[in-house]
């Protein structure tokens, strides 16, 4: 494999890209995750299928030959979002009512895309599932791009992101910009999945920002050793998935959410272990 | 900024969600270094008029000044810090240690794209010491007893050396005891740290001998003075038949509409 790693540039794409977000969606998947937005996710990747079926229609139809379908799934999965955001705030005490809103729009848009082109002739099944041959460079570069934006906006504002999620109401009382601050949070969700999308699929993205987020809050203490934990067990899943995907040939997408699921039960029973041990006074659960 | 000033001053403020008004033209001035203490029945509207002084929901009609300052202009919020009522019933699954969670207080102060420093780091443990819980300080927050995370959030409150505290029921779920060494550190960061408090309580027994001041909210403010004239009143008189809670009136109106 090292031997073909070097060989074919397909590979190199597949894995760099992979290794890419493998800590990239972990990352931003610890901030969904605790404050409760995981289905955001999903119902943002349902959005980004509608645009990637939009840019295949456009290139089949007025052969826009060359247009990155990355770019007009990026454009919906921003645009998603902020439609979210409208419909929280419309429905402010339903606001989870968004999401299946959003997810039922974005499926909707995306099979009326798909029943126009009738058919493609670019494999819409790599986007659902994901796939190693289909990362080119421009996707590489452009997922780059991406991810050093996100890392260094949660590096930056990494005091901020934790105070709105703890404690909202604080984080306002305490006069932090908390509207500015979660606009540009949900921007970054957006970026992030249709970044993912390529190498995990569509249907398989938001799993890679929650399932590692999943198995490190049961074993980390604090927040930023659950952050270090869940971009290594991401990582971990990125890598056995791409490595055992190629070997044995599976839909890498799938084979990677399986290795993390399989991480999160071991962590489950790693928990139960420990449980077995005398615990401090004032253990509440 | 005018340090002599009142640190809140509170002038025919006025509000409401919906139709009916919370709040009716309360006048309310905190001197500094003062202990004051709101008292009044479940929806009486105390922890709107702390949501209004705290820049959580806007004003509609009347004044605020803080430290001397309109409250549309005031910037300094580090200067305040705040234990809401709400604050023992965040999500105990939450991963974060005490002391992660002690330095979110520090946010603001710090300031946007900035980092903490060793000097901050050393405000955090001292705060964490000042609610006794040095030993607690790296386990997550959810590992805690009710009593012991208030004490976090107290600690959050104090880390930026607020000059103002305002607690909202702080010692709902923590038993009598604890209560009681809970009012003994207020009166403590009041007397030797000068901080100015503004506490919501339902218990105002356990607390009389500690405030300076006394305030009656219900709807109306119907009593502002300091403890000892407080203590002259009945308190049969205050919470008696003469006193409509507001949350009755609206019981009262539901079932007449539904009749
Ligand atoms: N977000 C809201 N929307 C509409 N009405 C509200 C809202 N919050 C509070 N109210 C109403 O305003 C009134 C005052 O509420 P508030 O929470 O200020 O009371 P409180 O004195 O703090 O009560 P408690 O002792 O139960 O905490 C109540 O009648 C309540 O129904
Ligand atoms: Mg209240």
């Amino acid at each position: 494999m090292i031997h073909d790693l070097f060989q074919y540039e397909f590979l190199q794409n597949a894995f760099i890209t992979g290794m890419i977000i493998g800590i990239i969606a972990p990352l931003l998947g610890v901030f969904i995750v605790v404050r409760r937005l995981s289905l955001i996710a999903d119902a943002l990747s349902h959005v980004t299928l509608a645009g990637i079926a939009a840019s295949l229609l456009l290139e089949k139809k007025l052969l826009l030959v060359g247009l990155n379908p990355l770019y007009l799934g990026m454009t919906f999965s921003v645009v998603g979002a902020l439609f979210i955001e409208k419909l929280r705030a419309v429905y402010k005490h339903f606001q989870e009512l968004a999401i299946p809103i959003i997810l039922s729009g974005g499926i909707g848009l995306a099979v009326i895309f798909i029943s126009l082109a009738d058919g493609f002739n670019t494999d819409l099944f790599s986007y659902l599932f994901g796939s190693v041959s289909a990362v080119s460079r421009a996707d590489l570069y452009t997922i780059l791009v991406i991810s050093l934006f996100v890392v260094g906006i949660i590096f930056l504002l990494y005091k901020e992101l934790f105070i709105l999620s703890f404690d909202e109401e604080h984080a306002k009382a305490s006069g932090i910009a908390v509207k500015r601050i979660h606009f540009i949070f949900i921007i970054m969700v957006a970026l992030v999945i249709a970044a993912s999308m390529r190498v995990v699929g569509i249907l398989l993205v938001s799993s890679l920002m929650t399932l590692p987020v999943a198995a490190s809050i049961r074993i980390a203490k604090g927040f930023k050793q659950t952050i270090l934990y869940s971009v290594l067990l991401g990582e971990a899943s990125v890598l056995g998935g791409l490595v055992l995907s190629y070997y044995i040939d599976l839909a890498p997408g799938g084979t990677i959410v399986m290795i993390a699921v399989l991480i999160l039960i071991v962590t489950m029973f790693l928990k139960k272990l420990s449980f077995n041990k005398p615990v401090k006074n004032g253990v509440k659960s | 900024m005018d340090d002599n000033r009142p640190v809140i001053e509170v002038t025919g403020l006025t509000y409401r969600y919906e139709k009916e008004n919370v709040l009716e033209d309360i006048h309310l001035t905190v001197p500094t270094g003062s202990f004051l203490a709101v008292v009044g029945p479940n929806g009486s509207g105390k922890s709107t008029l702390l949501k209004l002084i705290l820049g959580l929901l806007r004003v509609q009609e009347g004044k605020i000044r803080l430290f001397g300052e309109d409250i549309n202009r005031f910037k300094d919020w580090q200067r305040i810090g705040f234990v809401s009522q709400k604050a023992n019933s965040f999500n105990t699954g939450f991963p974060a240690t005490v002391y992660e969670v002690v330095a979110s207080g520090l946010t603001k102060k710090i300031g946007l794209f900035k980092f903490m420093k060793q000097e901050h780091q050393l405000k955090i443990k001292e705060a964490i010491r000042s609610v006794g819980l040095s030993n607690y300080m790296y386990q997550n927050i959810g590992e805690l007893s009710g009593g012991q995370q208030q004490r976090v959030f107290i600690a959050r409150a104090l880390v930026s050396d607020p000059n103002l505290l305002i607690l909202d029921e702080p010692t709902v779920g923590v038993d009598a005891e604890n209560v009681r060494s809970f009012y003994e550190m207020l009166e403590e960061l009041n007397k030797e740290r000068g901080i100015t408090l503004l506490l919501v309580t339902h218990d105002i027994g356990a607390v009389s001998d500690q405030v300076s001041h006394v305030v009656c909210l219900n709807k109306y403010l119907f009593f502002h003075g300091n403890s000892d004239e407080f203590k002259l009143h009945e308190m049969s008189h205050l919470f008696g038949h003469d006193v409509h809670p507001l949350s009755h009136e609206h019981l009262e109106k539901e079932f007449s509409h539904d009749s």
